[in-house]
């Protein structure tokens, strides 16, 4: 059992979540509430490493985010070391692949906050950020809920796209679904039984978690 | 306190029109669905902007689109509400009108139990929207509105969504109510009677434009306001206090000059009723008649004689401080010698007083 690759995929995993939870409010709210030029093809961009190949959207990330390119090096010359094939790179990676799975939760969330009810906290004098904090995140929370959990299960199981950013660096990039992956070419099934099934129960436990959660959201409001 | 508004707009519908509500007054915005007057409320609360307007309260611009001044709808002082309540379902009653007080306020827990016994729900403070019936909705919406403090007070069909008899029932709170407001009040509604019974003015819309707008009484005695409606049943309201539930089923009511006889009308010894009469249930004799199955006879003054179109006239009778309606033929008129200060007497049928049409 590699532990420590456990942790870091429960690292980079909480990690994400953290990092991407403000960008889903924000960006679910506003593709919930607000329509402007181009939201069309910002909706089908933010969708799009749902039907990308993870070694494509991998190679991509791998461009981008690797020397030569604006971020990569603006990282090397802040921080001095690369980006690519780090944890910290990872994480980023991790958080533009999980987009998908937080924003279109989160957006339905939103959706379904009634229009008159938005109208309502206006009318009783909450600015819109006393709106959003009394009013639409508790209301919105199923959605949020599913969006966290969705993508914090996402990032314990992604390997394609974790491989090419990454790399597998023990302690820095290698992750529970790489070392189950470097398990089983070194033919220890044994160690790959293990950590898979390590892997199902996490997985179960976090999902079992948020039917039991959603489940008490709904009776609070209905 | 007071509110002007006027707007000239194309959509989403076209709205051209202007008013002004005063301190204390409830103002009755009336008309059918999609003429406008749900956008107007809007316009008013900040939540829309036509192309052309001009929103005042109390001395403030809230709105001015010709100088580009649009004061967000949170920072306008209104308390609005809303058709379907609106109420936060995540919150408690209590919780529910304490997120709409001003910060100002010191100690707010127990300012919305008082707001909340005001509106007649001492005891519900603790529930969820989803555990209180439609009416008992209707007044914490109500309470939340008032919390506010709110220099204008917007309801936006607030009795549609209650039964008959909770809808009358919340008239009634209202208008005990509405004596301590000093805020003036924009009541929408479809319906004329709700209008009359709680309006001080009204503003009859059709597309958009005024058809006729005034004191109630007034725009109640004009043909084509009512016709604007669709009403072809000509009304007002005479002021009454039960006195009496007789053994027969009937109630007997003391009005300013004298008594009459209604059926069974559910309200306590004591209380004062406006009582909704149809014009054309009213017969009107120069002597007090005798020997006629009719038991209400009032005596009144004709006030003042307005011909229509057609072969009718509406007489206008005072009766105490009110204004009561007749609806009769010019040729009945001519041959009454009817003529303005003259005394008469105006007869009702009992039974030609639904129970519909006696209000709080």
């Amino acid at each position: 059992m590699d532990w420590t690759a456990l942790l870091l995929s429960l690292r980079l995993a909480g990690w994400t979540v953290v990092l991407l939870l403000p960008v889903t409010v924000i960006m679910g709210r506003v593709l919930a509430y607000q329509s402007f030029r181009g939201k069309g093809l910002f909706e089908t961009l933010v969708m799009l490493p749902l039907v990308l190949p993870p070694t494509v959207f991998g190679y991509y990330l791998l461009v981008v985010l690797g020397r030569g390119a604006p971020i990569g090096d603006f990282w090397q010359q802040t921080f001095g070391q690369p980006l690519v094939f780090s944890f910290e790179g990872l994480v980023l990676a991790s958080v533009i692949f999980n987009l998908p799975f937080a924003i279109q939760p989160a957006q339905r969330g939103f959706e379904a906050v009634p229009q008159d009810i938005r109208e309502a906290a206006a009318c009783c004098g909450m600015s819109p950020w006393r709106s959003l904090l009394q009013v639409e995140l508790p209301l919105a929370w199923p959605g949020l809920m599913t969006a966290m959990v969705l993508t914090f299960a996402h990032t314990l199981g992604e390997f394609g796209i974790v491989l090419m950013v990454g790399g597998s660096i023990p302690g820095e990039t290698r992750t529970i679904a790489i070392a189950i992956y470097d398990r089983v070419q070194a033919f220890d099934y044994d160690g790959a039984a293990v950590m898979s099934a390590v892997l199902v129960g996490i997985s179960l436990f976090t999902i079992g978690i948020t039917y039991l959660l959603s489940a008490r959201v709904g009776r609070r409001l209905s | 306190m007071s509110l002007s508004f006027s707007a000239k707009a194309i959509a989403p519908i076209p709205i051209d029109l202007a008013f002004e509500a005063k301190e204390g007054e409830v103002l009755a915005l009336v008309g059918h669905s999609g003429s406008g007057k749900t956008t107007i409320l809007r316009t008013i609360a900040g939540l829309w902007a036509p192309q052309n307007a001009e929103v005042q309260c109390s001395g403030a611009t809230w709105l001015r689109t010709a100088s580009g001044v649009d004061v967000p709808a949170h920072r306008r002082r209104v308390g609005v509400v809303f058709q379907n309540y609106a109420l936060f379902p995540h919150m408690t009653a209590k919780q529910n009108v304490m997120s709409a007080m001003p910060s100002t306020v010191r100690d707010k827990s127990s300012a919305a139990l008082d707001w909340l016994a005001r509106v007649n729900l001492p005891d519900m403070a603790e529930r969820k929207p989803a555990e209180l019936s439609g009416g008992q909705q209707q007044r914490v919406a109500l309470a939340r509105a008032l919390a506010r403090a709110p220099d204008v007070l917007l309801l936006d069909e607030p009795f549609s969504a209650v039964d008959r008899v909770t809808r009358e029932r919340l008239h009634a709170e209202l208008i005990a109510l509405r004596s301590d407001l000093s805020m003036p009040v924009i009541l929408v509604t479809h319906d004329m009677a709700e209008a009359q019974a709680l309006a001080d003015q009204m503003v009859v819309i059709d597309q958009g434009r005024v058809i006729r707008q005034g004191p109630t009484a007034e725009v109640m005695s004009d043909p084509a306001a009512l016709r604007a409606m669709g009403l072809r049943d000509l009304a007002s309201l005479l002021t009454a206090r039960v006195s009496a539930h007789d053994d027969d089923g009937l109630t007997q009511l003391e009005t300013a000059t004298g008594p009459i006889w209604l059926p069974r009308v559910k309200a306590e010894v004591g209380t004062t009723l406006r009582v909704r009469v149809l014009a054309h249930e009213v017969i009107l004799s120069r002597a007090r008649p005798e020997g006629l199955s009719a038991q209400n006879i009032l005596p009144a003054v004709v006030d003042r004689i307005v011909s229509g179109e057609g072969p009718g006239v509406i007489v206008h009778l005072a009766i105490g401080g009110d204004e009561v309606l007749a609806r009769i033929t010019r040729r009945a008129a001519r041959d009454l010698e009817l003529a303005v200060g003259q005394p008469c007497h105006m007869v009702l049928k009992s039974m030609s007083v639904a129970r519909d049409h006696v209000r709080g």
